[in-house]
């Protein structure tokens, strides 16, 4: 009965999401095996709020107002794991300047390493 | 009548739920729970950044070296100035990494190549990915056939590994957390993100 129980009213806890990110489809994919070496970073249209749709950046469960602040994160985040790996979910339909703009703020922050996270392609293997 | 209806009400009275099977039945879920469950695993496109330069110049690469694709918010494409299609890229840029001196205009060798990805502000992240995924793609279709043949491409092709695989994936999933990949080691991918023009 409580296998039962908790098999029901369980939910396994996710980032709550702020923005929405319907990730690119690619073909040339890594697989993380690591899964405590990665940090996320979702750049999207926001999914509520009076900005809805306004391109924003989120880190873990907040939103990052100031795009300075990024660089300030990862440089704490690095220092904590300094095998970091930064999981890049960005919309589709986002533009480069944004991307660009953050990527930037990761290389001032000297988290280097970085992956654009991807979905396999429908149809390939 | 009357009274075997009421004969059955006296029965219905005394059904209990059986509980016997409730053990089998957790199992059986908890089972089908275990089977079905998988931890979604992060996959993507790996890229390292540059570090960043202070007051420095980067590193000048011979023109011949640099394999230029530019690709704009249309998702049209300009491989070395001219205009070329998506499904072009590949092919070029295998071409271009392959050429082992041969052709003046093309590289002096595999590790001499850079490939330079440049975009427009404006253009959609997805058209980057897929550019960014074709220019892997060549490069893994190079990496699939060292691994089938365990020897480098070109002339002088030297032996690298010990034993063939049927394509790099297999190659790599031989690999341990702090292993070498040879292949990689052997023939990198020098791959350069120009910083986008802001298209006013």
């Amino acid at each position: 009965m409580l296998l039962i129980f908790f098999m029901v009213s369980t939910v396994l806890r996710e980032t709550d999401l702020k923005v929405r990110t319907q990730l690119p489809e690619a073909e040339a994919l890594t697989k993380i095996d690591q899964k405590r070496l990665i940090s996320k970073l979702f750049i999207g249209p926001l999914k509520s709020g009076e900005n809805e749709g306004d391109t924003a950046i989120q880190i873990d469960d907040a939103l990052i107002e100031n795009r300075n602040a990024i660089r300030q994160i990862m440089y704490r985040k690095l220092q904590e794991q300094p095998k970091l790996i930064v999981s890049m979910k960005v919309d589709r339909e986002s533009e480069m300047n944004t991307v660009n703009e953050v990527q930037q703020e990761l290389r001032d922050a000297g988290t280097l390493r970085i992956n654009y996270s991807s979905s396999r392609e429908a149809g390939a293997n | 009548m009357a009274d075997l209806l009421d004969k059955r009400r006296e029965d219905r009275e005394d059904v209990e739920i059986p509980t016997a099977s409730m053990a089998d039945i957790a199992f059986l879920l908890l089972i089908f729970f275990l089977v079905t469950t998988t931890i979604n695993v992060d996959t993507g496109i790996g890229m390292t950044l540059p570090p960043k330069l202070e007051n420095q110049d980067p590193p000048p690469v011979k023109d011949r070296n640099m394999f230029k694709v530019l690709v704009n918010s249309q998702g049209d494409v300009l491989i070395e100035g001219e205009r070329a299609s998506m499904n072009q890229i590949r092919d070029r840029v295998k071409e271009h990494v392959l050429n082992f001196g041969e052709d003046p205009d093309l590289a002096v060798s595999p590790s001499d190549a850079v490939i330079s990805i440049k975009t427009d502000a404006q253009t959609p992240y997805r058209i980057y990915i897929d550019t960014l995924d074709e220019v892997w793609m060549a490069y893994r279709e190079i990496w699939n056939s060292i691994a089938r043949s365990g020897t480098l491409p070109g002339p002088n092709g030297e032996q690298i590994l010990q034993k063939t695989f049927p394509d790099y994936q297999a190659y790599r999933s031989t690999l341990g957390p702090e292993d070498d990949n040879v292949i990689r080691d052997n023939f990198g991918a020098n791959i350069s993100i120009a910083e986008p023009d802001l298209g006013e």
